[in-house]
């Protein structure tokens, strides 16, 4: 245990995600050593973020308005809506310049162990964004893991009645794999050989 | 094929594999420890408690990713260490691959193939395949039937090493149907629409990974069986063993159709929801199935002599080596402690079943207790000090 105001560093530190006790010590003394000036661009980069960005309130990304960037571009396709699970997923889709749709993120995907449900994410919201018609296609791009596959399948299912076209991201995306860390190429890849979902 | 290794020329050419070097470090009782093997026989003979069969657990470890003795890697790495490590030179076709485990209990385990990581130590599954042979098979026998179906997944682990991801998905969706039919179950209200369409959600899922688990598993029996039959009469001439698989859901006849099976097991599914959904677990899947094993007309658990259920563990045991032969691989054979069981006679037919095998490590306390045929190399074991003697 350090003195309180270091012991508090690292605790906080610690509690961010992929973050260990050790790694947090080591971020620790980095800060401690680190030159001022470094440190306050830091501390600004923090207090923006929690003052400025917010959630869109159109799709659920990261946005610094009332509606993302990608919501307020009125270039984008409204026809097309892109499902992925996290912010960092737009980023990740957007690198590889294949879709010109838009998105919506549903803050997660069902998982039962951690007790995250249909009524968790951002699906109602979702519904409604579906429910005037002007949406003819839904990509589904959760991550290629058990709960994105499940998420992906609840998702088909439930707006199935409304005879959108329903597609899945292609295979070639690693299985058991998170979206974000596909490289560029095998998730354009993917978008271009998406399929469509049978249920 | 290699000169001079006694093997019968019928059947597929044979891939010849055989370790040629071990090296251990914090596993078991061995702080480190570096062996040189020979193909053919070796024997590691010493006292109760030396470090025998740590040796040849590690062996086991390097094909299977797990051991004969526990279901935890914990007991694995030597006590106050935080890691062991497992080296394995392993010839294939006289080509020689170093392959690397580091086993960390509770975190992710780490593998290296001729010293470059792999993504997932998964995919050096496959390098080597071991039979092995311990006092603990009697399980098979006696055993709860988690035994009997956990034997089975190894084996098509060891043929296929890909069933290794079917078996965890398979783990993985039956953890989150339980999870949500166990929050189903806390609440005194009936379900609501939402619960209902999402476990039909996991059902689809579990009816697809679950077929697939099934379907292999059917065809593994189904091949092994006339094996088994044939070991057991071999070893123990009396009455004729079978096996028999008994699946939580009526199956469609003579098929192992994975889209069929996937039909039984929603229909399965959907007969046993409400109850599912009282009691809070998944009733119905592979991980509810049993694998029957017969001795005449009677179950071997329950009904068979000592003896007879020896004989019949170490009939699962030859027909999977029999199995892994016909596939085309010659897999190290393992034989922990056997021959103290057995009387004499089955000793000499167990031997002159197993002498043919590319590569055979043995231990024993007793040096006598290993029968001629099976004479080789030979390896002294002393308070974990191992030393070639002959
Ligand atoms: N994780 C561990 N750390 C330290 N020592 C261990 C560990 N696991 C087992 N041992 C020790 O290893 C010894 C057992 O070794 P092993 O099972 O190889 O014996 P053996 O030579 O096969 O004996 P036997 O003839 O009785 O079968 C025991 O003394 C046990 O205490
Ligand atoms: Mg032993
Ligand atoms: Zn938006």
């Amino acid at each position: 245990m350090y003195e309180g105001v270091v012991q508090n560093l690292i605790d906080e530190l610690g509690r961010l995600p992929g973050v260990g006790p050790k790694s947090a010590q080591r971020i620790a003394f980095h800060l401690l050593a680190a030159d001022p000036a470094d440190v306050t661009r830091l501390t600004e980069a923090l207090r923006e973020v929690k003052d400025k960005v917010r959630f869109c309130s159109v799709c659920g990304n990261v946005a610094e308005a009332e509606q993302c960037r990608i919501c307020r571009d009125a270039r984008r396709d409204t026809h097309v809506i892109c499902v992925v699970e996290e912010p960092k997923d737009v980023v990740a889709i957007e690198k590889t310049r294949e879709f010109r749709g838009r998105y919506h993120v549903l803050g997660g995907a069902i998982s039962p162990i951690e007790g995250v449900g249909p009524d968790d994410l951002r699906i109602r919201e979702l519904m409604q964004r579906l429910a005037d018609g002007e949406v003819t296609e839904l990509i589904l791009a959760t991550d290629p893991n058990l709960e994105g596959e499940a998420t992906a399948t609840y998702l088909a299912r439930l707006v199935k009645p409304m005879g959108l076209t329903v597609t899945r991201l292609a295979s070639g995306l690693p299985v058991g794999g998170d979206l974000e860390y596909a490289d560029e190429v095998t998730l354009g890849r993917a978008f271009e050989g998406r399929r469509l979902l049978d249920v | 094929m290699r000169p001079g290794s006694g093997q019968a020329s019928t059947g597929p050419t044979l891939v010849w594999v055989y370790v040629a070097h071990l090296a251990l470090q914090d596993f078991r009782s061995y702080e480190s420890a570096e062996i040189a093997l020979d193909p053919g026989i070796s024997a590691f003979l010493g006292p109760n408690g030396q470090g025998k069969t740590n040796l040849v657990e590690a062996v086991g470890y390097v094909a299977l990713h797990g051991s004969h003795r526990v279901s935890t890697d914990a007991p694995l790495v030597r006590h106050g260490a935080p890691r062991a490590i497992v080296r394995a030179g392993v010839v294939r076709d006289e080509r020689k691959a170093l392959i690397e485990l580091e086993i960390n209990p509770g975190r992710a385990n780490r593998a290296r193939l001729n010293r470059s990581p792999v993504p997932r130590p998964r995919e050096v599954l496959g390098m080597l395949r071991t039979v092995l042979f311990a006092p603990e098979d009697l399980v098979l026998v006696k055993g709860d039937p988690g035994e009997r179906r956990r034997f089975l997944d190894e084996l098509l682990t060891v043929r296929a090493p890909r069933f290794a991801g079917v078996r965890s998905d398979y783990d993985r969706v039956l953890k989150q149907r339980n999870a949500l039919l166990k929050s189903a179950a806390q609440h005194r209200r009936a379900p609501g629409p939402e619960v209902l369409s999402t476990l039909d959600v996991w059902d689809t899922h579990l009816a697809r990974t679950g077929a697939e688990l099934l379907g292999a598993r059917l065809e593994l029996v189904a091949a092994l069986g006339p094996l088994v039959a044939k070991a057991y009469a071999a070893l123990a001439p009396g009455r004729a063993a079978d096996l028999e698989y008994r699946a939580s859901v009526s199956l469609p006849e003579l098929s192992t159709d994975r889209a069929q099976l996937a039909e039984a097991l929603l229909a399965g599914m959907a007969e046993a929801r409400k109850n599912e959904l009282e009691r809070g677990v998944s009733l119905v899947g592979p991980h509810r199935d049993e694998l029957l094993l017969k001795l005449g007309d009677l179950p071997a658990r329950g009904y068979a002599s000592h003896g007879e259920s020896w004989s019949f563990a170490l009939a699962l045991r030859l027909a999977s080596y029999e199995l892994l032969r016909a596939d085309g691989d010659d897999p190290v054979l393992i034989l922990d402690d056997v021959f103290a069981e057995l009387d004499t006679g089955r000793r000499n037919r167990l031997a002159e079943l197993v002498a043919p095998a590319e590569q055979v490590l043995i231990t024993a306390a007793v040096p006598e207790d290993v029968p001629e045929q099976l004479s080789g190399a030979t390896y002294e074991v002393a308070s974990g000090e191992v030393t070639r003697v002959r």
